[in-house]
């Protein structure tokens, strides 16, 4: 499948405090993202997500390196005429409507009248504002705004979404809404490149994911080849009676259930055994194994140890 | 182009959405309207008063629009982050100030539409021909317009307050240029006579777009006078917002 963004050697940095020396905020960044793939840039706050992101769509110049979508600079209104983006906390202008900001996004993309009605249409059902279509959005919540966001940028069927932090400031529901559309893209064969930090998400929906901190690339690749395969650990839940000489750490919860923490297999048949035996009852069993909790945690713990090694 | 339309018609949409351009719209109409009143405590000119009072309201207020919804058009953008989503669809930075500019445009031309409408009312009430009126409502649009080219040229680099100051200062010292000419013939010195002569021919010469006594007192303008004025002002602003456009194309927006 052919690269749909190119990125080598990106550098950027910012100067300092009081304007003293310059401080990197990403550091000779290589990704490649292939198209129908939802990939996931990663990382702390203030790992340089964003720098990339705006470099990207040609916000900001790189230092050094390049950047290129679908093969072409990302200045190049031919790249931006394919691709749809969402910045993080977006803010719209306030004085339109829903229908009339989206009509604006959707001249700009060149449509005739008639496209950009049946589009807004179709968009705005899409996110769940229907009902919200004449609402200025100076009215407008925050995760409406988010969906409004997202809107625009899936309205003219980009073929790569852009996201930056798009579960930022959602709640369950919108977040959810927010994973299906997502998926929903995949499925359409389009690419999705979204920043975040919340991991639980990206576990979900990525095919690939790329750890970045302090403007390094610190992990790339599948999610099956990052995290280990196997499972690190046994959870079970137990309820009723729980013999003392079990392996393994173990957790009372207010209702009475325990939860055991158990490793390896022996160990597992050991509490299977010896539960039912002295009269409890085993609730469930559930092989837990690294999560990208886990992988971003132990990738942070090591780039800020080489730091101080350095 | 259809993004220069589009960014216009929505600068355009946010002006007239907004309560302080009908607060300028309508103190101009008010003094429109009264200086039918003050021309009543005169003897014998009373239509110049109407006339001349009317002009200077069309500038005046005109002023005030260009600056405080010019200086503010990029700044707003960049500083509500708007500017993020716009610049990631199909437009080019050269698109999105001159479409600003085009707004901003659309703004004065409402304005002075509208004033100016007034000002022939009220001069045709008093029975006299208004038309004589119309080239210097013309070169007061098109002083507004190289105003405003100002105003977009400040809002690209720096924020609102800077922009006002500069945008102001740019009006005052375009209404005083020929104190450069003056100052040149009195200067000894090469260098100061240089420098002189320099800023009066870089400086716009505001002056040039202002026909307002002529009108007033109903003179005629030399042959040429009102196209050669239409001329330099317009190309003078063309020029400023290809320096804005400049500008813009190398602003990075962190």
């Amino acid at each position: 499948m052919s690269a749909v963004i190119e990125i080598q050697g990106l550098r950027k940095a910012f100067r300092g405090h009081l304007g003293i020396g310059r401080k990197a905020a990403v550091d000779g960044l290589d990704l490649s993202v292939k198209q129908g793939e939802i990939f996931g840039l990663l990382g702390p706050n203030g790992a340089g997500k964003t720098t990339t992101l705006k470099m990207m769509l040609a916000l900001l110049r790189p230092d050094a390196g390049e950047v290129r979508l679908f093969g072409l600079q990302p200045d190049d209104v031919a790249a931006r005429r394919r691709l749809g983006f969402l910045p993080e906390n977006p803010y719209f202008y306030d004085y339109l409507t829903a229908v009339e900001f989206l009509d604006l996004y959707g001249r700009l993309h060149g449509l005739d009248a008639a496209d950009r009605k049946r589009r807004i249409v179709t968009a705005i059902e899409r996110v769940g504002l229907s009902g919200s279509e004449g609402t200025p959005l100076r009215k407008f919540s925050k995760g409406m705004t988010q969906r409004l966001g997202l809107a625009q940028a899936i309205q003219h069927d980009p073929e790569l979404v852009i996201l930056d932090e798009p579960m930022s400031g959602l709640d369950p529901i919108g977040r959810r809404d927010v994973r299906d559309l997502i998926l929903a893209q995949r499925a359409a064969g389009r690419t999705v490149f979204f920043s975040s930090h919340i991991l639980q998400d990206a576990e979900m929906l990525c095919d690939r994911v790329a750890i970045v901190f302090k403007g390094k690339l610190r992990s790339v690749g599948k999610l099956d080849d990052l995290v280990a395969r196997e499972a690190k650990w046994i959870e079970v839940s137990v309820r009723g009676v729980v013999p003392d000489d079990l392996p393994g750490d173990r957790t009372t919860a207010p209702d009475g259930t325990t939860l055991l923490r158990v490793e390896g297999v022996p160990s597992l048949t050991k509490v299977l055994a010896a539960v039912p035996a002295a009269g409890g009852e085993v609730l469930s069993v559930w092989p837990r194994r690294e999560s990208l909790e886990d992988l971003f945690l132990r990738e942070i713990g090591r780039a800020k140890a080489e730091e101080r090694a350095s | 182009m259809n993004a220069i339309i589009a960014i216009a018609l929505n600068t355009f949409r946010e002006a007239i959405r907004d309560r302080i351009l009908y607060l300028i719209l309508a103190f101009a109409l008010v003094l429109i309207a009264v200086s039918h009143f003050v021309s009543l405590l005169t003897v014998g000119s009373e239509v110049k008063i109407v006339k001349d009072l009317g002009l200077s309201a069309i500038s005046f207020f005109g002023l005030l629009t260009a600056v405080f919804v010019g200086v503010s058009l990029v700044f707003k953008e960049i500083e509500r982050r708007t500017i993020y989503t716009l610049l990631a669809q199909p437009v080019r930075r050269w698109q999105f100030v001159c479409g600003k500019y085009a707004g901003l445009s659309l703004v004065l031309g409402l304005s002075v539409v509208l004033t100016g409408a007034a000002l022939l009312v009220a001069v045709a009430l008093k029975g006299e021909a208004p038309v004589d009126l119309l080239p210097a409502i013309v070169l007061g649009f098109v002083e507004l317009e190289l105003i405003a080219a100002f105003a977009v040229l400040f809002s690209s680099f720096t924020n609102p307050i800077l922009a006002a100051v500069g945008t102001v200062a740019t009006y005052v010292v375009g209404h005083l240029s020929w104190s450069f000419d003056l100052l040149e013939k009195r200067m000894s010195g090469d260098i100061g006579k240089a420098m002189c002569r320099g800023l009066h021919a870089v400086l716009p010469n505001l002056d040039r777009l202002n026909v307002k006594a002529s009108a007033v007192h109903g003179l005629a303008l030399p042959p040429g006078y009102f196209g050669s004025a239409v001329v330099y002002g317009l190309s003078y602003a063309v020029l400023i917002v290809i320096l804005a456009c400049l500008i813009f194309e190398r602003r990075e927006f962190v």
